[in-house]
C-alpha cells in the first residue's frame, strides 16, 4: 500500500481486528476470462468511488471471449488504485492480488509489491488446473510465496455452502464465485455494501432474479466471511480524497466519449447522427449512444466500416453533425471517405480508439501507434484536425471539442483515444449548465451571391447549405474544385492554392486554443512532452521528481493537429526534452520535423500503460545527463 | 414534390460543359432524366443525386439539383446516411457496373436489403470505361481487354439477379436509347416507396461498342426483346412468340397463335409477386437463348429502413420523459462531494 501503515487501534463492532488507515491501495482481481472478473472489479470501483474515493481503474483482458479455462494466455485482469488524495493512475504495481486459479496467480504475482498481499482460491489449485498454469508444484505447498502475505480461501467450496439450497445447478453456482470475493474485499477494505446490493440487483433482477438473489447472497457470505473467520489481520481503510465540491458519478472513456458527443451536438443545435460497425475496443461508443435515441440521437450499425463513414458524411451532407467511431483497423478503410471530408468540407467527427497493431495485432490492448495514421494515413495532401483525450472523463471535454471545431471549420476531426481510456474509469465531477456554452451552426440560406466554397475571413470555414434550401442547389465532389465556385477545376494555380487553403484552415485552429498548461516552472532542465492517456503516468512521475527538487516540467498536448503556438517557445526553456509514448517514437517524429529539436523518446508498445517508474527512470537519466 | 411554376428539362440542365465522349450513351440518359424530372415537377432544391467513380458518376454535375459525386462505390452509404437524416428528400444515386457491382458490391446488396428509399439508377455498359477499357463485373466471360488479352474467364453478374437475390423490391431494366421506356421506368422508381433500382443498358461506343446491340438494333429489337408489362401476356415478335412456365416453373419460349400455343396458356406477368424466386426466373432470360426482358420485374411494398428508424427515433423520443443535458449527465450512480 502506497504509505506506511498505522494501526489506529480503533475497533469497530463485530470485528476485534484493528482498522489500518493507508493512503491509497491497488487492488488487482484476476481470473479466468469466464470468472466474472471484469465485473467484480467494476463493481469494487463503484463502492469505492462511492466512499469517497479518487480513483483510476485498468481493465486487461484477453481477445478471446472464453478462452480456454484455466490457461495463462485465458486470464483476465481488472485492478483499481483508490487513494485519499488524487489518482492519476492505476497504479504500477498491486499491493492486493485476488488470484481465483494458478493461471491469474502465475501471470500476475510478478507485478505485486514486495510482501505483498494474495487471496487465491484453494479449490481451484488442484492437479489439472496446476498443469494447465504449467506449475510442477503447488505453490501454496512449495514455499514460492513466502514473503507474501497469502490468504487461501476455499472460495468455491463457501460459495457451494452457501448456495446448496438455491436449487441452482453446480455450474451456475460456481459462476457465482466471485462474488464471494468481491465481498471479502469489501470487507476487507471497508467498503459500503448498499451500492453493491443494489447493483448487482439491477443488473440480475430484471433476466434471472433467482441469480440476483444468489450473487447477493454469496456476496454478503464473503463479507461476513471477511469479519468472521479471523484468517485476515486487519481491515484496511482509506479515507475519502480532497476532491472539488459537486456531484460525481463514475464514467468508462467510452460512455464520456458518446455523452461529450450528444452533448456537442446540443450545444452546436445539430441532430447527431451516428454510424457505427462493430470493432474492439470502440464498440462500447456505439452501445452507449444507441441509449441515447430518445434525446434524438440517431444510431445506425452498417455493414462495414466504410458504409459507417460514407453514412456519416452523407448526414453531414444533410445538415446533421455525422460521427463515426472505429479503431486502427477500421479506421485505416475509412481513410479515402475522411479524404472526400476534407475535400467536401464538412463537419465530420472520427473517433479512434486505439488498440494495439499492426494489422490485427492486440485487440483488447491500449497502444498509442495510430498518431502517424491520423495525422497522414489518407492520399494527397489532406489535412484533419486531430486531438487526444488525456483521461476516461476527458473523453468527454475533447468530444464537446471535437463537435466545436469541426462544426465552426467545416472539418473532418479526429479525437483519438484508447483501449486504456474506453475501459478505464475514474470519478467525473458532473458538469452544470454554466460550464458548457453553446455554439450553435449556422447554416446558409440566402441564394444572393452564393458561392459554395466562398470562405469565411476569421476560420477560412465555406457555408454549410442544407439540400432543401431554395434556390442554392449546388454540387460538391472529390474532384478538385475551383476555390470560389466549387465547379470542377483541373487548373494548376487552382489546385495549389486549394491545397494551401485546406492547411490553412486547420491552421487556423490554432486561434481557439487556449494557452499550453505547464506543470511546472516554463524552464528548466527536462521538459516531458506528452499526448493521449499517458497523462497519468507523466503527472505522478514529474510530481514525484519535483518533490525531490528536480527541474524538471510536463505539458501535456491535447491538439496534435493543429500543435500549439506556443509550444515551440516552451521548448527552447528546456535543456532536455524527453517524449513518453506507447509506439515506437511518432509525436517525438512530429516534433523532431516541425521544431528540429533534439527530442528523446521513450517508447514502450507491450499492450499497456507507462509504469510512473519507467518514467521517472528516464526522465532521471536525462537529469544526470 | 409539385413545384408551383412548371419547369422543363432545360431547368434541370446545369451550366456545366458536358464532358462524356461524343455518341456516349450516357446523354440520352441523362435527357431522359431530366425530361422525366421535369414531367413528374420535381423539386430541384429537394432533391440530391449521389454518385460514386466512373463515367456515369460525372451525372450529378450536369443537373440542377443538389449532388455529390463522392468515391469509388460507396455512393449507397452517403444516400443511406443522407436519406435516414432527412427523409423528405428525394435521394437518388447514380453509378456503374463497376461502381456498384465491385468495388461496391457489399453497399449495394445492404441497400436491397434494408430497403432504403433511395432510387438507384445502374449504368450498365459492362466495361470500366474512365480507366479506359478493362473488363468489368458484367462483362461477357471470354472478354479481350488490355487486363485481359487472353480473354476474361470470370462469369459475369446479371445486375438483376443479384439484386433480386439482396431483396431489392423494385427492380426494372431499361436501355438508353429506348427513350419512352427509359423515362416510364424512370417516373416508376420515383414513384416506388422503397429501394427503386433500374438497370439501363448503355453503350459505350469508344471502350465496348454495340455491347447490346443485338437486341437493341431497330429491325431486331421486337424479336428479342420481352417487354414486361404488368397484368399482360409475356408476349414478344409481334405477339406471335410467347413465355409459358412448364410444370417445373421454368420459362419456355412458344409460338403463340391458331394452331400453335393459344394465348392463354402464354403466361401473364405479375410484377408484385411476393416471393423474388418468379423474377428471379424472369431475370435468367436472355438472348440469344430467350428474349431478354426489360421493364419492371418486381414491383412490392416493405417497410422503409430510413421510416423504421426514424418511427424507432420518435418513440424513444416519446417515451423519455426529461430530454436534456442535465439528465443526459446524470445517469447512473451520482454522489455528492461536499
Amino acid at each position: 500500500m502506497a504509505t506506511s501503515t498505522t494501526p489506529t487501534g480503533q475497533e469497530t463492532s463485530g470485528t476485534a481486528r484493528p482498522i489500518v488507515e493507508v493512503d491509497s491501495v491497488v487492488i488487482r482481481f484476476a481470473g479466468d476470462s469466464g470468472d466474472g472478473m471484469q465485473l467484480t472489479g467494476a463493481e469494487f470501483t463503484k463502492a469505492s468511488a462511492v466512499a469517497g474515493n479518487d480513483l483510476s481503474t485498468l481493465p486487461d483482458y484477453p481477445a478471446e471471449i472464453r478462452a480456454p479455462a484455466g490457461t495463462l494466455f485465458g486470464v483476465s485482469g481488472f485492478q483499481v488504485q483508490f487513494a485519499a488524495h488524487e489518482v492519476f493512475t492505476p497504479g504500477d504495481q498491486p499491493d492486493v492480488l485476488v488470484a481465483m486459479n494458478p493461471a491469474a496467480l502465475k501471470t500476475n504475482l510478478p507485478d505485486l509489491v514486495t510482501s505483498g498481499s494474495v487471496i487465491v482460491n484453494t479449490a481451484a489449485f488442484n492437479a489439472h488446473n496446476l498443469t494447465k498454469a504449467k506449475y510442477e508444484h503447488n505453490p501454496l505447498e512449495d514455499g514460492s510465496l513466502e514473503g507474501y502475505q497469502v490468504y487461501p480461501v476455499d472460495i468455491t467450496g463457501l460459495t457451494k455452502q452457501c448456495l446448496v439450497d438455491s436449487g441452482l445447478n453446480a455450474k451456475a453456482i460456481d459462476r457465482c464465485k466471485n462474488f464471494f470475493a468481491l465481498g471479502m474485499t469489501f470487507w476487507m477494505f471497508n467498503r459500503p455494501i448498499e451500492p453493491a446490493l443494489k447493483s448487482i440487483d439491477e443488473k440480475f433482477a430484471k433476466k434471472k432474479p433467482e441469480l440476483a438473489e444468489a450473487n447477493i447472497k454469496v456476496f454478503k457470505a464473503g463479507y461476513h466471511y471477511g469479519e468472521t473467520a479471523e484468517i485476515f489481520h486487519q481491515s484496511v481503510q482509506v479515507k475519502k480524497a480532497e476532491i472539488a465540491p459537486g456531484r460525481y458519478r463514475n464514467i468508462m472513456g467510452n460512455s464520456a466519449t458518446a455523452i461529450g458527443l450528444v452533448t456537442g451536438a446540443t450545444l452546436a443545435d445539430l441532430p447527431l447522427f451516428y454510424a457505427g460497425y462493430p470493432i474492439t475496443p470502440a464498440s462500447t461508443i456505439l452501445h452507449e449512444l444507441s441509449r441515447y435515441r430518445g434525446y434524438g440521437t440517431t444510431t445506425i450499425q452498417v455493414e462495414d466500416e466504410i458504409a459507417a463513414v460514407g453514412a456519416a458524411i452523407g448526414a453531414s451532407f444533410g445538415g446533421s453533425l455525422g460521427v463515426t467511431a472505429s479503431s486502427g483497423p477500421g479506421i485505416a478503410l475509412k481513410a479515402e471517405a475522411m479524404g472526400l471530408a476534407v475535400s467536401l468540407e464538412l463537419p465530420l467527427v472520427v473517433v479512434n480508439v486505439q488498440r494495439g497493431g499492426p494489422s490485427t495485432g492486440l485487440p483488447t490492448k491500449t497502444e498509442q501507434s495510430d498518431l502517424m495514421q491520423m495525422l497522414y494515413g489518407r492520399n494527397g495532401e489532406s489535412p484533419v484536425a486531430v486531438l487526444a483525450a488525456r483521461t476516461p472523463a476527458d473523453c468527454f471535454d475533447c468530444a464537446i471539442a471535437a463537435v466545436r471545431i469541426a462544426v465552426k471549420y467545416m472539418t473532418p476531426v479526429v479525437l483519438m483515444t484508447d483501449g486504456y481510456l474506453a475501459n478505464g474509469a475514474e470519478p467525473w465531477r458532473i458538469p452544470d449548465l454554466d460550464d458548457v456554452d453553446c455554439f450553435p451552426a449556422t447554416f446558409r440560406t440566402d441564394p444572393e451571391d452564393f458561392f459554395p466554397y466562398q470562405r469565411d475571413e476569421a476560420t477560412l470555414a465555406r457555408p454549410w447549405v442544407k439540400p432543401g434550401t431554395p434556390g442554392l442547389a449546388h454540387r460538391v465532389g472529390g474532384l478538385e474544385k475551383d476555390a470560389l465556385t466549387g465547379h470542377v477545376s483541373y487548373d494548376p494555380e487552382n489546385h495549389q492554392k486549394m491545397c494551401e487553403l485546406r492547411r490553412d484552415k486547420v491552421l487556423r485552429i490554432q486561434q481557439e486554443l487556449s494557452p499550453l498548461e505547464v506543470n511546472g516552472e516554463r524552464e528548466g532542465e527536462v521538459l516531458v512532452i506528452g499526448w493521449g492517456s499517458t497523462y497519468g503516468s507523466i503527472t505522478k512521475a514529474v510530481n514525484g521528481l519535483r518533490e525531490t527538487g528536480a527541474k524538471v516540467s510536463h505539458v501535456h498536448l491535447r491538439w496534435l493537429n493543429p500543435l500549439h503556438p506556443g509550444l515551440g517557445d516552451l521548448m527552447k526553456g528546456f535543456g532536455r526534452i524527453l517524449v513518453p509514448e506507447l509506439n515506437l517514437g511518432q509525436l517525438v517524429r512530429v516534433l523532431r520535423a516541425e521544431y528540429v529539436v533534439d527530442a528523446v523518446p521513450l517508447n514502450k508498445v507491450q499492450g499497456k500503460p507507462f509504469k510512473v517508474s519507467e518514467i521517472t527512470a528516464a526522465i532521471e537519466a536525462l537529469l544526470e545527463k | 414534390m409539385g413545384s408551383e411554376i412548371k419547369l422543363k428539362k432545360k431547368d434541370f440542365q446545369s451550366d456545366q460543359d458536358v464532358r462524356w465522349c461524343p455518341g456516349c450513351g450516357d446523354y440520352s440518359i441523362l435527357a431522359q432524366v431530366q425530361k422525366s424530372f421535369a414531367e413528374l415537377g420535381v423539386n430541384r432544391d429537394e432533391t440530391v443525386i449521389i454518385s460514386g467513380i466512373g463515367c456515369s458518376s460525372r451525372f450529378p454535375y450536369y443537373m440542377t439539383t443538389y449532388g455529390m459525386h463522392s468515391i469509388h462505390g460507396r455512393a449507397p452509404t452517403f444516400a443511406t446516411g443522407l436519406k435516414v437524416s432527412r427523409p423528405e428528400l428525394n435521394v437518388w444515386v447514380v453509378t456503374g457496373d463497376g461502381d456498384s457491382l465491385s468495388i461496391g458490391g457489399n453497399h449495394l446488396i445492404h441497400a436491397m436489403r434494408r430497403n432504403v428509399n433511395l432510387k438507384i439508377l445502374l449504368f450498365n455498359n459492362r466495361i470500366y470505361g474512365l480507366t479506359k477499357g478493362q473488363y468489368s463485373p458484367t462483362s461477357e466471360t471470354g472478354k479481350r481487354t488490355p487486363s485481359t488479352p487472353l480473354g476474361s474467364v470470370d462469369n459475369p453478374f446479371d445486375p438483376v439477379s443479384v439484386v433480386l437475390g439482396a431483396g431489392a423490391t423494385f427492380v426494372a431494366r431499361s436501355i438508353d436509347t429506348d427513350t419512352k421506356h427509359l423515362q416510364e421506368m424512370i417516373k416508376r422508381a420515383h414513384a416506388h416507396q422503397g429501394t427503386a433500382i433500374v438497370e439501363i443498358y448503355q453503350n459505350c461506343n469508344v471502350f465496348n461498342d454495340g455491347a447490346f446491340v443485338q437486341i437493341t438494333r431497330k429491325d431486331v429489337k421486337e424479336d428479342r426483346q420481352l417487354r414486361l408489362q404488368h397484368g399482360e401476356p409475356m408476349l414478344f415478335a409481334g405477339g406471335t412468340r410467347g413465355i409459358r412456365f412448364n410444370h417445373l416453373g421454368v420459362p419456355e419460349v412458344v409460338e403463340v397463335g391458331p394452331g400453335k400455343t393459344p394465348l392463354d396458356e402464354v403466361a401473364k406477368h405479375d410484377e408484385t409477386v411476393g416471393s423474388p424466386a418468379y423474377a428471379f426466373t424472369l431475370a435468367q432470360l436472355r438472348y440469344p437463348e430467350h428474349p431478354t426482358p426489360v421493364g419492371v420485374f418486381r414491383a412490392v411494398d416493405r417497410p422503409t429502413y430510413d421510416d423504421a428508424v426514424n418511427e424507432q427515433t420518435q418513440a424513444a423520443i416519446a417515451a423519455t420523459k426529461s430530454r436534456n443535458l442535465l439528465s443526459l449527465w446524470n445517469q447512473g450512480d451520482v454522489w455528492e462531494a461536499e
